[in-house]
């Protein structure tokens, strides 16, 4: 640092001001710039620094206005403050409309108090500050040559001195050891979840297992679902409420008339028309929820796949690659639709091991 | 100057000086000159919205529990009283119904995460087709694309932690999508989840890396952001008396500090009214998240809808071989279109730089049609993210326009490969033609709708020469950047080392392209033929540009004698 080695009487910095690279531009007759010294000695003689800034604005009555609609705009802006405290004092919330009405005192409260000040600030530096434009210069960034050369020196200096270039020994067994402590952490991590296994290969479907209607969670006999034309959900019984399961084993069943459903469905895995298929979209997993009855199409609302349900789900269009898989139906003892068995696939999203 | 100020200036001012010499660095500061551009406040768009995000980020961190465990509903809400949820949207309900001012908090929060994001990306475009990211500042171009990407990460786990429907089902596809990554994907999902899906931890994950992980990140890379902005002072728009070599405009203290401070407080302010009459994410209507179930129309915050739409055109291409799936129809479009982007925009300044052989120091901008190729290429890259983008609201288009879902995906596939060839096209043509408008204006001036008969009977309309500040912008960086090194070796001649081999040969023809432009003719002839080769601004390695403009003039032309050509 230039003049760091001085030393100046306390309090004396009003004479260090140092020259402005900006060429100055004057605006308006500049008086002293130090009217006022603490100073002893009596200032130079000489014509007085001139201003980079003039003191005022060119247009006063303008100016004048300005003001009285500045001051007018932080009031207002006090004011509104003022108002958002009441209204968060004022107005209860616990209920919906509540709430809303909690809402709209605070937020209009709060963009008037905002919205004042930024009008106010900006008609101040508009019509209250005088208008300037100065200039500065650049310097190139580069440092100049003697400064690299200095720089290239105690760097090399340093080099030299730690030995690091000397002693490869010692280099080369330091860069040795902070590889293993580079990986150390990611080990650590090890710990964030289990491996996969083949727990994406399977669902918690058993034979014999009922099918719930997604929702009230009841069971449902072939005779209750007789509509053809219709789907529903249907969850694993005793899994309902298990989110990590219904993830994989939600399902869809829907009912057709006699001759409308057509290979590859598996014939022997219906029951009375109604087939079910994994609700689990074999794209990225968004639960297909949309059917269409007259042309049996299954729609992923996500990025639009398209199942055809009368032939075994398969794709008709969008991104999604594989059917849906289709779960084995039967009924059991009591007349309620069960699973004959898993589904004999994995069930949505490709993954690396599915193969 | 008041006696106020003195006494402020002598008691406090000399305490801290006495203690910090800080008077010639903090005078520098308070002098510091900042060119005026409107394009100039949408970084400071924001950086203010980033501020926001911060302030009430940190109020909602106060009551929201980020949990999966499941409550029992019983809050100000009735009709999803008794219903099973995690704590983490029980919490996010109890903030907009129970907490005074919680509901126009989240709406801020969410609103301003919108505009940050935004503000991004319109900034990012002004530095493209400026070319403010030209040397020296390469970083600064960096770090924004880096803000960019953690902005997108840090608003897809933002608005997945309240646990909704609708952030579920994102959540879903996000781990969809990993899942299918080759090799590592099923083992990068499990870890993040802590296993199968939905499971117990992502959002307490999400929630840690949501408020500490990236805004640091944030932070520190917005700190160095603009420490080199202010190190490397701004770039400024072209006009008279501006040059690479000074800076004009008002100064720091108190100019850009009262108008700064307005900004900050017009888009708090704007945001405030936005978050009091515009809903955004009423979470209470989409209900608790459940893997059974989805609402049609799920839509993505807006910055994510390029992602979604490119999952949505993808065609369903997948192998399995030797045992092991290749989803290309997931992974390739969630990775190579913003791939693409991305590592596009980050080398652009060193390719451009390279093909140009232009490695002088940048301070004033170009008018975006003074490289009518830069500006093409930018405005290519906006319709392929565009078409991507409203690819991804393709249900909603189809349903409101009536358009058929599956047409409108075709014709998004077709316009995803077509749409940015004919914008860079257009934009080219547009580009150009307004340099022949401009170097129309240079040559014969402004037209003055005065009609005058000369002697001889014919009549003539007068114009008058554009004024100095106009004709300084428009002479401004005219044919674009300088060209990388004389004419091509048609002539006969030895290629300069740089243009020789393939490589060589590609950069030439690069340059060629980068720098075609309308010259201005100074006896008047503007034929405008735009093949660039009147460009003779050879700008040696290292030369600093200095004040002069780059571009033909009498002045400092004709280096190769190729003016004669014309």
């Amino acid at each position: 640092m230039q003049g760091s080695g001085e030393q100046f009487p306390p309090g004396d910095g009003a004479e260090e001001l140092p020259e402005s690279r900006a060429p100055h531009r004057v605006i308006g007759t500049p008086p002293p710039a130090r009217a006022r010294t603490l100073l002893e000695t009596p200032p130079e003689d000489g014509p007085p620094e001139p201003r980079e800034l003039p003191a005022g604005p060119s247009n006063l009555p303008q100016a004048k206005r300005a003001e009285r609609l500045v001051a007018a705009l932080f009031i207002l802006s006090m004011l509104a403050s003022i108002g958002f405290i009441a209204a968060y004092i004022g107005l209860e919330v616990g209920t919906v409309g509540s709430a809303g009405r909690s809402n709209l005192a605070l937020g209009v409260s709060m963009s008037v108090a905002f919205g004042a000040l930024a009008v106010g600030a900006v008609i101040w530096v508009r019509f209250l500050m005088p208008q300037v434009e100065l200039t500065e210069e650049r310097k190139p960034l580069a440092s100049t040559r003697q400064q690299r050369d200095e720089f290239k020196k105690t760097f090399t200096e340093g080099a030299e001195a730690s030995g690091f270039a000397k002693r490869p020994l010692v280099r080369r067994t330091l860069i040795a050891a902070t590889v293993p402590l580079a990986i150390a952490p990611l080990v650590l991590l090890r710990d964030m979840g289990p491996l996969p296994g083949t727990s994406l290969r399977h669902t918690v479907w058993r034979r014999g297992m009922r099918l719930l209607v997604f929702g009230p969670n009841t069971p449902l006999r072939p005779a209750d679902f007789a509509i053809p034309g219709q789907m529903i959900t249907v969850v694993p019984d005793g899994y309902q409420d298990n989110l990590d399961v219904l993830a994989k084993a939600t399902t869809i069943i829907l009912k057709f008339g006699p001759g409308e459903l057509k290979p590859p469905t598996v014939m022997n895995w219906t029951v009375d028309g109604i087939v079910a298929y994994s609700k689990i979209c074999t794209h990225v997993g968004c639960p297909v929820a949309l059917y269409e009855q007259t042309t049996h199409h299954i729609l992923c609302p996500c990025h639009q796949s398209t199942f055809d349900a009368a032939a075994g789900a398969q794709v008709i269009f969008g991104p999604a690659a594989r059917p849906l898989p289709q779960l084995p139906l039967t009924t059991d003892a009591e007349g309620f639709l069960v699973a004959a068995s898993d589904y004999h696939e994995p069930v949505g999203p490709s993954f690396w091991e599915r193969g | 100057m008041s006696k106020t100020t003195d006494a402020l200036l002598d008691g406090t001012g000399r305490f801290l000086d006495d203690r910090l010499r800080a008077a010639r660095p903090v005078r520098g500061f308070l002098r510091k000159i900042f060119p005026d551009h409107w394009s100039f406040l949408l970084g400071e768009i924001a950086l203010y919205s980033f501020i926001i995000l911060l302030l009430t980020g940190t109020f909602l961190t106060f009551f929201f529990q980020p949990s999966m465990t499941e409550v029992v509903y019983h809050g100000a809400y009735t009709p999803l009283r008794g219903v099973r949820m995690s704590e983490a949207y029980a919490s996010t309900l109890n903030i907009s119904f129970d907490v005074r001012g919680g509901l126009l908090m989240r709406q801020i929060h969410h609103w301003a995460a919108l505009l940050f994001m935004a503000a991004i990306m319109v900034h990012l475009l002004r530095v493209f087709f400026t070319g403010a990211y030209r040397k020296p500042r390469e970083f600064n171009w960096l770090i924004g694309i880096v803000l960019f990407t953690l902005g997108l990460l840090e608003g897809l786990f933002g608005y997945s932690l309240p646990d909704d429907l609708l952030s579920g089902t994102g959540l879903r596809i996000t781990q969809g999508v990993l899942q299918s990554i080759p090799i590592v994907g099923t083992y990068g999902s499990y870890f993040l989840f802590g296993g199968e899906f939905p499971g117990h931890i992502i959002i307490p994950r999400l929630y840690i890396i949501h408020v500490l992980l990236i805004p640091a990140l944030l932070l520190a890379l917005i700190s160095a952001h603009l420490f080199f902005m202010f190190h490397q002072k701004h770039t400024q728009m072209p006009g008279k008396g501006r040059t690479n070599a000074n800076v004009v405009g008002a100064p720091m203290y108190p100019y850009f500090m009262a108008k700064t401070g307005a900004f900050f407080f017009f888009i708090f302010a704007v945001l405030a009214l936005l978050s009091t009459f515009a809903q955004i994410n009423p979470i209470w209507l989409f209900g608790p998240y459940n893997p059974s179930g989805i609402t049609a129309g799920s839509q993505p915050d807006f910055y994510m809808g390029a992602l979604e739409g490119s999952l949505r055109i993808m065609p369903a291409w997948e192998w399995n071989v030797f045992g092991h799936t290749f989803a290309f129809n997931v992974f390739i479009p969630a990775l190579v279109p913003l791939g693409i982007v991305f590592t596009g925009a980050a080398l652009w300044p060193f390719i451009e730089r390279w093909a140009l052989g232009d490695y002088s120091e940048h301070h004033v901008n170009d008018r975006p049609r003074n490289a009518p190729t830069r500006t093409a290429i930018g405005m290519a890259a906006i319709t392929f993210w565009g078409v991507l983008w409203l690819e991804g609201a393709n249900d909603i288009i189809a349903d409101q326009l009536q358009i058929p879902l599956y047409t409108l995906t075709w014709i998004a596939r077709v316009a995803i490969f077509v749409g940015p060839v004919v914008a860079y096209w257009v934009t080219k043509r547009i580009c150009l033609g307004l340099q022949r408008k401009d170097a129309h204006l240079l040559e014969h001036g402004v037209e003055t709708g005065i009609i005058r008969q000369l002697p001889s009977g014919e009549y003539v309309e007068l114009t008058k020469p554009v004024d100095e500040e106009m004709r300084a912008v428009l002479e401004y960086g005219r044919v674009g950047a300088p060209q990388l090194t004389g004419p091509p070796a048609d002539a006969g001649e030895v290629p300069a080392p740089g243009a020789r081999g393939p490589l060589g040969r590609m950069r030439t023809r690069l340059s060629r392209v980068l720098t075609e432009g309308i010259p201005v003719e100074a006896d008047g002839h503007g034929n405008g033929h735009g093949n660039g080769h009147g460009s003779p601004a050879a700008v040696t390695a290292g030369e600093q540009e200095g004040a002069r403009p780059a571009g033909p003039g009498p002045e400092h032309g004709g280096t190769d004698g190729d003016d004669a050509a014309h």
